[in-house]
């Protein structure tokens, strides 16, 4: 290992791509225009569950200005008895997804999309086009989707030797459930439901896609992955991926919704029918009808304690809401629910239900946090019953290093106790509280805890010297929330030179080897561990050259503060070589300066959570406003602090709002009836407080920098945190989300 | 239909652009005037991502008619900065990593350097609430607030 002076790594750096993003120069995905482009339009299913008999393209095309219509027919089918995955995504799912096949699954399915001169053009041929629709009885809420007499979605699908709306399960289980609860002092068992959330980029999905005489493809587009983003166009439309060159736009937020695709295969059709480049952008109505929210949920939860808050066991039953199309998230509330705790006793079970909304797409920490509402608030109940600090209760059960986590592995250090004592010590949580400051106004004081699992997986990244000595950086990965900086830090550090002689750059699929979507918490993770890895080969590289000016082994050649040096007296007395004069003499000594690491990368330790929140609740209004909010992480070291601190703030205020104001309404229709950012309610600026992140760095002992993934974690307790803070003000305990005005108001005026 | 011929001002720029009588100023801007800057996040004047100005007053770009600017002045993301000279505003979120993905930060910009103008000694809740029609799902909006009022207070030092 080098010298370390930490001159750069937990800096607060000012991004790579910074002064584009202030100044309107950056280019997002419908920032792109090619020459000689057409505007491609999809038609969209007006039904919530509908057979498609026929579709008729004949007066569409016909019309004037028309290029090209493509239908389910131009993409590649994926027969339903045969699985073909890519990652955790099911092509034959993917395939029905960006294009209705057999049936339209909900309000909103594309059905058939038109490229042609303009946008007017496209949107007027897609009104000429005639599908014959046998429009079928729809099913939106899980408890009606499994139902014995529910509209069957999907009719080869059996569940228990019947046709189901029920698409999958997951299991996990460590010892005898029943015992455990046999042996408990105190059993409560709770049912909860979550709505579906919206991820909420404010960039809606946009491609724009050239498909060239040759046949080669080149998309322009926002993702979380340029690489899954060729590889799943390559799957749907039968282009090898060598012929598709994916080139990664600046990505106005993902938080997961952007690791799959819905435009760009559809794209790609239409530009190959057309011989034209075709742009394409979703309007927001689309986003909210057609994207992948997170999956609402039904969970029962059920922990049995001892009088002294020792938890014997838990049962937790999550069935949650996939959409038209299997895919649930169930290792989110499955695996996470209990996976800080150690407990003995444990059966999980997730169950993935159709039903005609649009399918689910990963959001941050998919599924954790509706399986930690559920637990959470147990716990919280248990501690309030028990009369324990809910706090200590989480301390005493907590799962320490050695221990089997449910989900499989054997647990290595587990800072889970750390961010507990975080928030336990913390003047937030001692701070004294007026509970009733005003008539018509409570207050109250919540804690909850989360866990996610964190992810390593490939990475590839070339570092390269170029010729006057500076330092280019190319990564496999799209930056969503500032890993560039991140990784510019990190290389700075390393090779002992002034951070802005480094440059971050995001290669595209021919450009870079391949690595794995940014999601799961692994970017930073994996991506410094490449770059640390290819920083050290070049230092190596550098230090070698030097030893052959000098005529002196390689070994006695230090690298220290951006330049070679003699490693001691003994080595020799030379003046330093500094990166600007080895670069200059690089031709002459073995030829460019520069290398590639691709890694598949292990050792991303898991991520917990504990935070604190205070709430005041508007007893006539039904008002839940989020008073204070802290939050605590270990994370294993912040490379670029600010950026670590903007995920939890981030996260944070996300749970907020699935916590307190957003959900999607439905008519009896079955069409969402709140499709714009006015009606679906994520918090804005005058709605929350500072967040107050309490960065924990215990450093992960299995990465060069100490590591650990953050971005996920922080969106797993604000739900319960809250739902605990309410209860703690009203003395009424809320087991649906949203706490909306309305809901809160209807529950006071019940309890009354 | 015929598209209408339209004289304004861009940035202090005399610009002519062509437009379809129905075209939002956002249209004009990303289109013929090639100022993809500023971002459409909506298309309801819910989000403010296409926040611009129009005579110094704060519009969502979307939500007004491109004609409508025929003889006005239209500020814009691009026209913040003075060449390589960025306003206190840009450089204080840079520095202050008030911004993730960065789709809202042109419209964030705009917005605050409008609350700033009309109030140069803001409180965090004024500053909450003059960009209450701002939507950031990245941040939390923590860091934004904080460079703003950072910003100001810098701004009226240098005053």
């Amino acid at each position: 290992m080098n010298e370390m002076s930490n001159k750069w790594i937990g800096k607060n750096t000012i991004r790579p791509d910074g002064a584009d993003k202030v100044t309107g120069r950056a280019q997002y995905s419908a920032d792109n225009v090619m020459p000689g482009m057409v505007w491609g339009k999809l038609l969209r299913s007006p039904h919530a569950h509908a057979r498609i008999r026929s579709i008729d393209t004949s007066k569409a095309e016909a019309l004037p200005g028309v290029k090209a219509v493509v239908t389910a027919k131009d993409i590649v089918e994926f027969p339903l008895d045969k699985s073909v995955m890519l990652g955790i995504q099911d092509m034959r799912w993917m395939c029905r997804n960006v294009m209705a096949r057999e049936k339209a699954l909900f309000h909103g399915h594309a059905v058939a999309a038109v490229a042609a001169i303009s946008e007017e053009v496209a949107a007027h041929a897609c009104s000429l086009i005639e599908v014959d629709y046998e429009v079928l009885p729809h099913v939106i809420e899980i408890e009606d989707a499994i139902k014995p007499d529910a509209p069957i979605l999907h009719e080869w699908n059996q569940f228990e030797g019947k046709p189901s709306n029920i698409a999958g399960t997951m299991v996990l289980k460590t010892g005898d459930v029943e015992a455990g609860f046999a042996e408990a002092d105190i059993v409560i068992e709770r049912s909860f439901k979550t709505r579906p959330v919206h991820q909420g980029y404010i960039e809606p999905h946009a491609c724009t896609v050239s498909y060239a005489a040759d046949g080669r493809v080149t998309i322009w587009s926002s993702s979380q992955g340029q690489f899954m983003v060729r590889a799943m166009t390559s799957l749907l439309t039968g282009i090898p991926q060598s012929d598709i060159r994916a080139i990664p736009a600046e990505i106005g937020g993902g938080f997961g919704g952007k690791t799959i695709i819905y435009l760009e295969p559809v794209a790609v059709m239409l530009s190959k029918k057309s011989g034209r480049p075709v742009k394409m952008v979703m309007t927001r109505e689309e986003v909210q009808r057609a994207t992948g929210p997170a999956p609402g949920s039904l969970s029962t939860v059920k922990i049995g304690a001892k009088k002294d808050g020792t938890i014997v066991a838990a049962k937790g039953t999550f069935y949650l809401q996939a959409g038209g199309l299997p895919g649930s998230p169930l290792r989110g509330p499955v695996g996470c629910s209990f996976a800080q705790y150690a407990i003995p006793n444990v059966l999980s079970v997730g169950y993935d239900v159709v039903s005609n909304r649009s399918k689910v797409a990963a959001y941050r920490a998919p599924g954790a946090p509706l399986g930690a509402f559920a637990t959470e608030c147990v716990l919280d109940e248990i501690a309030e019953k028990l009369g324990l600090d809910p706090l200590e209760m989480r301390l005493k059960n907590s799962a320490k290093a050695g221990d089997k986590a449910i989900y499989g592995p054997t647990f290595g250090a587990v800072t889970f106790k750390e961010t507990v004592e975080a928030i336990r010590h913390h003047p937030h949580y001692s701070a004294p509280m007026d509970k009733n400051p005003r008539p018509g106004v409570k207050r109250g004081r919540g804690v909850a805890s989360g866990f996610w699992y964190n992810a390593g997986g490939e990475s590839s990244v070339q570092v390269n010297i170029t010729e006057d000595g500076n330092v280019l950086v190319t990564t496999g990965h799209p930056d969503v929330g500032g890993s560039r900086a991140s990784i510019s830090n990190v290389v700075a550090e390393l090779l002992g030179v002034d951070h802005a002689r480094v440059n971050v750059m995001i290669g595209d699929t021919q450009t870079i080897g391949f690595s794995n979507l940014t999601g799961g918490s692994r970017v930073t993770f994996a991506s410094a561990l490449v770059a640390t890895s290819a920083t050290e080969k070049v230092i190596g590289d550098l230090r070698a050259r030097a030893a052959k000016i000098w005529n002196i082994d390689a070994e006695a050649v230090k690298w220290q503060d951006g330049m070679a040096l003699p490693a001691g007296d003994n080595a020799g007395k030379f003046p330093p070589l500094s990166l600007k004069e080895l670069a200059a003499k690089a031709n002459e000594m073995g030829g460019p300066i520069g290398t590639q690491v691709q890694l598949n990368t292990t050792g991303a330790d898991p991520g917990f959570a504990t935070h604190c929140v205070d709430v005041e609740v508007d007893v006539d209004l039904g008002i839940v406003r989020v008073l204070r909010y802290t939050a605590a992480q270990d994370v294993g070291r912040a490379l670029h602090p600010a950026y670590v601190e903007g995920q939890i703030q981030g996260g944070v205020v996300q749970g907020i709002g699935w916590a307190l104001s957003e959900e999607y309404l439905y008519d009896a229709k079955g069409r969402v009836d709140n499709a714009a950012f006015l009606d679906y309610r994520m918090p804005v600026c005058s709605d929350v407080p500072m967040i107050e992140p309490v960065m924990l760095e215990i450093p992960n002992p299995k990465h060069p920098q100490g590591v650990r993934g953050v971005g996920e974690a922080p969106i797993v307790p604000p739900l319960a945190a809250i739902a605990n803070a309410v209860h703690d003000a009203l003395g009424v305990r809320f087991y649906e989300l949203p706490m909306s005005p309305p809901k809160v108001s209807a529950r006071l005026e019940e309890a009354v | 239909m015929s598209k209408l011929h339209v004289t304004t001002s861009v940035n202090g720029e005399p610009v002519e652009f062509l437009c379809d009588p129905s075209a939002s100023m956002l249209d004009a801007l990303r289109g013929p005037l090639g100022l993809t800057g500023t971002k459409e996040g909506c298309g309801t004047g819910d989000c403010g991502a296409c926040s611009i100005t129009v005579d110094g007053r704060l519009v969502c770009a979307c939500l007004m008619l491109a004609v409508e600017s025929e003889g006005h002045e239209i500020g814009t993301i691009e026209g913040m900065a003075k060449g390589d000279h960025l306003h206190p505003l840009q450089q204080k979120f840079l520095e202050m990593a008030a911004l993730q993905c960065g789709i809202c930060t042109p419209g964030m910009l705009m917005a605050s350097r409008a609350l700033l103008e009309k109030n140069p000694n803001p409180t965090e809740e004024e500053v909450r609430f003059g960009l209450a029609g701002n939507l950031c799902r990245c941040t939390g909006y923590d860091k934004i607030v904080r460079a703003v009022l950072e910003t100001a207070a810098e701004m009226r030092g240098a005053a």
